[in-house]
């Protein structure tokens, strides 16, 4: 069966620095795939040229069995992918309903006659739809600047969600929020999407949100695909928990003493 | 908890009833009003279209300082149409006038569509400049004294003298009501609300699957062709035009006005630009040495106690309301 994204042989590089070597992925439809990886990995990148944000130096990217290598966001959002943001890309000055009111009628836009309103059932009705799923509904008519978060995470999942993707990259859709709100967030936030039954691939750094809602795990280092394969599996590879986790130099910093005491 | 259903079907809206109710006054204030004040009116009217066209780039978050280009293309096409062709009708002229800037229009926002901030303000600003150069440079197209724009015709009728006046207000009051109404139904649209979307986030509306590019080009082609109008509607008014059309100064009097006027409505621009006239009018007759610096304070305190511009006073007093 074709696999719903194909990745393969995918290079970046900036200048000299290689922010992506020879990265092969395939995604089957309806899979939860976790990313990890430490800072410069090459997980953000690899989502950036997967959603048109980056041209590959090299490599091929097919989705659904199309070739949409190099294309711009539009014409990958066009194809059935959406991402959401490390920093929440929101309309700052507008309200969560206008929010997604606006997303509605501009990913619906294109097909619309000019003397047709935007405040019209079918999107008003979209948008509180969107609203009620992501628990959002206190927090309707304040601004999105002055949104916490949590709720500004929620808004630009929700705002990716609008085009009824099939294939959805959430960045870190759990960074700078609290050990707390984590978990409940990510319920939200899952629940939604399947509910939308979309396929998801989602970066993230906390390795319990990944061991509960990733069916699979990517592991990247200095750009390269280190491991996959299901959570369990991966996050208790070597390699991995010596270059992504961090969790064997921790022990080994924990029973070997430190250097300069060595010295000493 | 309730929510409010918003309002569809053929009924006005409050913007609709407030451009007709605004268009329906002056139509009836303009026979009252003393003869010289027609003209006066006529051209305030027409440089209102100008400012229209602004608030639509302001609120995407642009500001044109060359909008004089296409104010004076929209008035030499009326000029170089009489010299050269001999047309006179006005509406004939008029649409030459949208016509000419909207070509250019199109031809230059496939650069200037790449720009932001001041970049997207300078740019405009040089090819303003450029057809300024061109126009005092060519003996043909008139040079620094420019030529004389006969009074129009409307179809056959050739009405001369204040009637004439009167014909040329009630043509440019139709052309800025339907322009306002359009302007406003423009914004309500899901392509409309592209102008803010974009301002506030560019990199969510091209997620959203739109061509940021695409919406700035044709915003810029709205804004040109309504400065065209506008200009081909003051050139007929006037009954001259020269290169001042298109100087930097007359693009930085458009960009005063829509500060002035502020972006909340589409009638705002009405308000300011009678309001800049006034301004200019009493400023030159009590400081004829330093009337610029009247205007420049004005600017100053607007900036500082209006941001909004006058428009949002309106739009206190609403919320104030009981």
């Amino acid at each position: 069966m074709t696999p719903l994204l194909s990745v393969r042989g995918l290079n970046k590089n900036f200048g000299s620095v290689i922010a992506a070597r020879d990265i092969n992925v395939a995604v089957a439809e309806g899979e939860v795939v976790g990313i990890i990886g430490a800072n410069g990995a090459g997980k953000t990148t690899f989502v950036n040229m997967v959603t048109g944000y980056l041209r590959p130096t090299s490599g091929q990217i097919e989705f659904l069995g199309r070739d949409i290598t190099g294309q711009r966001p539009r014409e990958v959002i066009a194809a059935g992918i959406s991402r959401s943001f490390q920093i929440p890309q929101v309309f700052s000055t507008a309200s969560v309903f206008d929010n997604l009111l606006i997303a509605c009628g501009i990913a619906d836009g294109a097909r619309l006659p000019l003397w047709r309103k935007l405040r019209q059932r079918a999107f008003t009705d979209a948008a509180e739809s969107m609203i009620a799923r992501f628990g959002m509904v206190d927090w309707r008519d304040q601004p999105a600047q002055l949104l916490p978060q949590g709720v500004r995470k929620l808004l630009d999942i929700a705002m990716a969600l609008v085009r009824h993707p099939r294939l959805l990259l959430l960045d870190e859709p759990t960074s700078g929020i609290s050990v707390e709100e984590k978990f409940s967030i990510m319920d939200v936030i899952m629940e939604a999407l399947r509910r939308e039954r979309v396929t998801v691939m989602f970066i993230e750094h906390d390795m319990d949100i990944v061991g509960r809602y990733a069916g699979r795990v990517l592991a990247f280092a200095d750009g390269t695909l280190l491991a996959e394969g299901d959570a369990e599996t991966v996050l208790n590879d070597p390699q991995v928990q010596r270059y992504v986790t961090g969790e064997r130099l921790g022990q080994r910093t924990a029973r070997e003493p430190p250097a300069s005491e060595i010295r000493a | 908890m309730e929510r409010a259903v918003p309002t569809q079907g053929i009924g006005f809206d409050r913007a609709t009833q407030a451009i007709l109710l605004t268009f329906a006054g002056l139509a009836v204030a303009a026979l009252l009003v003393p003869g010289w004040m027609v003209y006066l009116l006529t051209v305030i009217l027409a440089r209102a279209l100008v400012v229209l066209g602004l608030i639509v780039l302001w609120r995407t978050g642009l500001m044109s300082f060359g909008q004089a280009l296409y104010f004076g293309l929209g008035a030499y096409a009326v000029g170089l149409s009489q010299k050269f062709l001999g047309l006179r009708d006005a509406f004939a002229l008029v649409l030459l006038g949208l016509a000419a800037a909207v070509f250019f229009a199109v031809v230059l926002g496939f650069l200037l569509r790449q720009y932001r901030d001041i970049f997207f303000a300078m740019l405009s600003l040089a090819f303003s400049m450029i057809l300024y150069g061109t126009l005092v440079k060519s003996e043909t197209l008139g040079s620094t004294d420019g030529f004389a724009v006969a009074a129009p015709s409307f179809l056959m009728w050739k009405p001369t003298g204040l009637a004439g006046q009167y014909s040329l207000l009630y043509l440019t009051m139709t052309v800025v009501a339907l322009a306002a109404y359009a302007v406003h139904r423009y914004l309500a649209s899901p392509m409309g609300h592209l102008t803010t979307a974009i301002r506030d986030n560019e990199i969510r509306v091209e997620y959203l699957g739109f061509s940021v590019a695409r919406a700035i080009h044709v915003k810029y082609v709205l804004a040109a062709g309504l400065s065209g109008v506008g200009g081909a509607l003051v050139a007929l008014a006037v009954g001259h035009i020269d290169p001042e059309l298109t100087y930097w100064t007359t693009s930085g009097e458009f960009v005063f006005v829509t500060i002035l006027s502020g972006s909340g409505s589409v009638l705002a621009p009405l308000l300011g630009s009678a309001l800049f006239e006034l301004l200019r009018t009493y400023a030159t007759d009590y400081a004829p040495y330093s009337w610029q610096m009247v205007l420049g304070i004005c600017l100053l305190a607007l900036i500082l106690f209006l941001p909004d511009g006058l428009w949002s006073l309106l739009g206190r007093r609403r919320k104030s309301a009981p």
